[in-house]
């Protein structure tokens, strides 16, 4: 065989071999989608949006659980995101070569891949235990220990994307160094910056572990912060593993509509930074 | 007598480096350098790649200032006053010594709000005044008429060309004192080249300007005085047709003649 013909050869056996493990992945990611749909929008209602948890064995829906799942995201990502974005903002404008910031990154990255359940431990122990009782408010908490490291991470690498030429030219015309990193920096990595944020979101709001752990899960709707609070994904974990049909089905339906808000997040964030793109 | 007269016929010095030289580090990237910026008159900075042009450039508004290990000993005066001193407001400073880049720097945001910015740093002013200086800034970089229809848009949108002259817009309307060209054309086609250089023309009424060109023609063509430059050292200052035409170094008769560089 020619060499040319033999390199034909090996880069055909190689393209196929790419084809067949991308369509093994993608598979499996279609038939969680497909039985998700199949299973979820069955339980599909207005009561769902409408009514509580219920006991097993009468209707409802899950509103408790979908506002919970709302507050205590809204929450953590409020507190989270100004702390992350700052020490971003640190470690990529003020402190890009120094020792602080590498011994930041290094425990930012630890963070970044801890399993969400050693997060929910440490909540437990450093505010449940204390308070005495489960709360919205270390779910919240919690939550926020997760969106942290997201936004750290995301924050610094938008920021190191943007040319030191821009800094240099604002720097030029006399502009201070916050005034830089403020209205020149963090403009020309806005898009960056917001989906950062949306990747958080999305992360944290199907986040169950940390939550088990501190806000726990309330039937009734509560919108005290000191008390427990139900949200989505313990409401799934709760219903999906007992033994009664109608419960299974609600688990079902409100997995998919985490799945679609994920979704629809990520969406959203693919296309700010393909807009970025395009703009350059 | 004679000595006399010669400083009678120099215009005024802006700048006057003294016995300066920078590290990069360790390095010693330029070797007591001195020389003047004559007010109102364009200085041109030539010499091999390397040779610390741009590196000398920087000094001027203590750009290098932002990068941790870099540093300047020697005098650089400006209007007699060491800029050097580190008790300087390096703002302040560089708000009075302008400076253009080798690629064009346009700010993510309007055409508008980039000549904005850098007046909004300094100076606040009402809507209708802010108007007439941005129109004003965009008409003395000969960008008006290109620009004035689309001034609410992104400044990012507009040709290589037109975005330099948008960076000088820019750097002019903070009414600085002296502007720094850091091979200000080397991006830019022959079209737009041209522009540039009757712009830097048209600028020296009212600026002291230094610019680093690779390009001798454009250095014969906008210079009054000519800085030749070798491994951080400066070879040869003087007129710029003396340099060209009658170079007293033979280094400098090399370089401007390609015969090395």
């Amino acid at each position: 065989m020619s060499l040319y013909a033999s390199r034909r050869s090996a880069n055909s056996i190689a393209t196929t071999l790419c084809w067949v493990a991308a369509i093994f992945g993608l598979a499996w990611l279609f038939v969680i989608l497909g039985v998700l749909l199949y299973e979820g929008v069955r339980g599909l209602s207005p009561a769902v949006f409408s009514e509580m948890t219920p006991p097993p064995g009468s209707a409802g829906g899950l509103l408790n659980a979908i506002a919970g799942s709302l507050v205590m995201t809204a929450i953590g990502v409020a507190v989270g995101t100004p702390l992350g974005m700052l020490a971003g903002t640190y470690m990529a404008e003020y402190g890009r070569h120094t020792k602080l910031t590498m011994v930041v990154r290094f425990i930012n990255d630890i963070l970044l891949s801890a399993p969400s359940i050693v997060v929910g431990l440490f909540v437990y122990t450093i505010l449940v235990h204390p308070m005495g009782h489960f709360s919205a408010i270390s779910g919240a908490v919690a939550l926020a220990l997760l969106v942290v490291p997201v936004v750290v991470r995301t924050t610094e690498d938008m920021l190191l994307l943007v040319p030191g030429s821009m800094r240099e030219a604002a720097t030029a015309l006399g502009a201070p160094r916050a005034h830089v990193v403020g209205k020149v920096a963090y403009r020309a990595a806005k898009a960056g910056l917001i989906t950062g944020v949306l990747l958080a979101v999305a992360r944290v709001s199907g986040e169950t572990a940390p939550l088990l752990f501190t806000a726990l899960n309330n039937q009734f709707w509560s919108t005290d912060l000191a008390a427990p609070m139900a949200s989505l994904p313990v409401v799934i974990f709760q219903f999906a593993l007992s033994p009664y049909k109608d419960w299974q089905q609600l688990a079902w339906t409100g997995a998919l509509l985490i799945t679609v808000a994920v979704l629809a997040l990520s969406i959203a964030a693919r296309a700010l930074s393909a807009g970025r793109r395009k703009s350059k | 007598m004679n000595a006399a007269v010669q400083a009678l016929k120099e215009p005024p010095t802006k700048v006057s480096v003294r016995s300066l030289d920078f590290y990069y580090g360790a390095d010693r990237s330029l070797k007591n350098i001195s020389l003047p910026l004559r007010a109102n008159k364009v200085t041109a900075f030539i010499g091999p790649s390397g040779c610390g042009k741009s590196t000398l450039l920087r000094v001027l508004n203590r750009m290098y200032d932002l990068y941790p290990g870099q540093r300047a000993e020697g005098e650089v005066l400006l209007d007699g006053e060491n800029i050097l001193d580190p008790a300087i407001d390096l703002n302040a400073l560089r708000s009075r010594v302008g400076m253009i880049f080798q690629k064009p720097t346009p700010f993510p945001m309007s055409i508008y709000e980039n000549i904005a910015f850098g007046i909004r740093l300094y100076e606040k002013l009402s809507r209708a005044d802010m108007d007439a200086r941005v129109e004003g800034a965009l008409r003395g970089a000969a960008l008006w008429d290109e620009v004035k229809d689309k001034l609410q848009t992104s400044g990012l949108g507009l040709s290589g060309g037109q975005q330099q002259r948008l960076c000088i817009a820019r750097s002019v309307a903070v009414q600085p004192e002296v502007i720094l060209f850091d091979e200000p054309c080397s991006a830019l086609d022959p079209i737009s080249t041209a522009k540039v250089e009757e712009l830097i023309d048209e600028l020296t009424h009212r600026y002291t300007i230094a610019i680093v060109t690779h390009n001798m023609q454009q250095a014969v063509r906008i210079s009054d005085y000519t800085a030749f430059m070798y491994l951080g050292e400066l070879v040869e200052f003087g007129e710029t047709d003396d340099v060209f035409n009658k170079p007293k170094e033979k280094r400098t008769l090399d370089y401007i003649t390609g015969r090395f560089g």
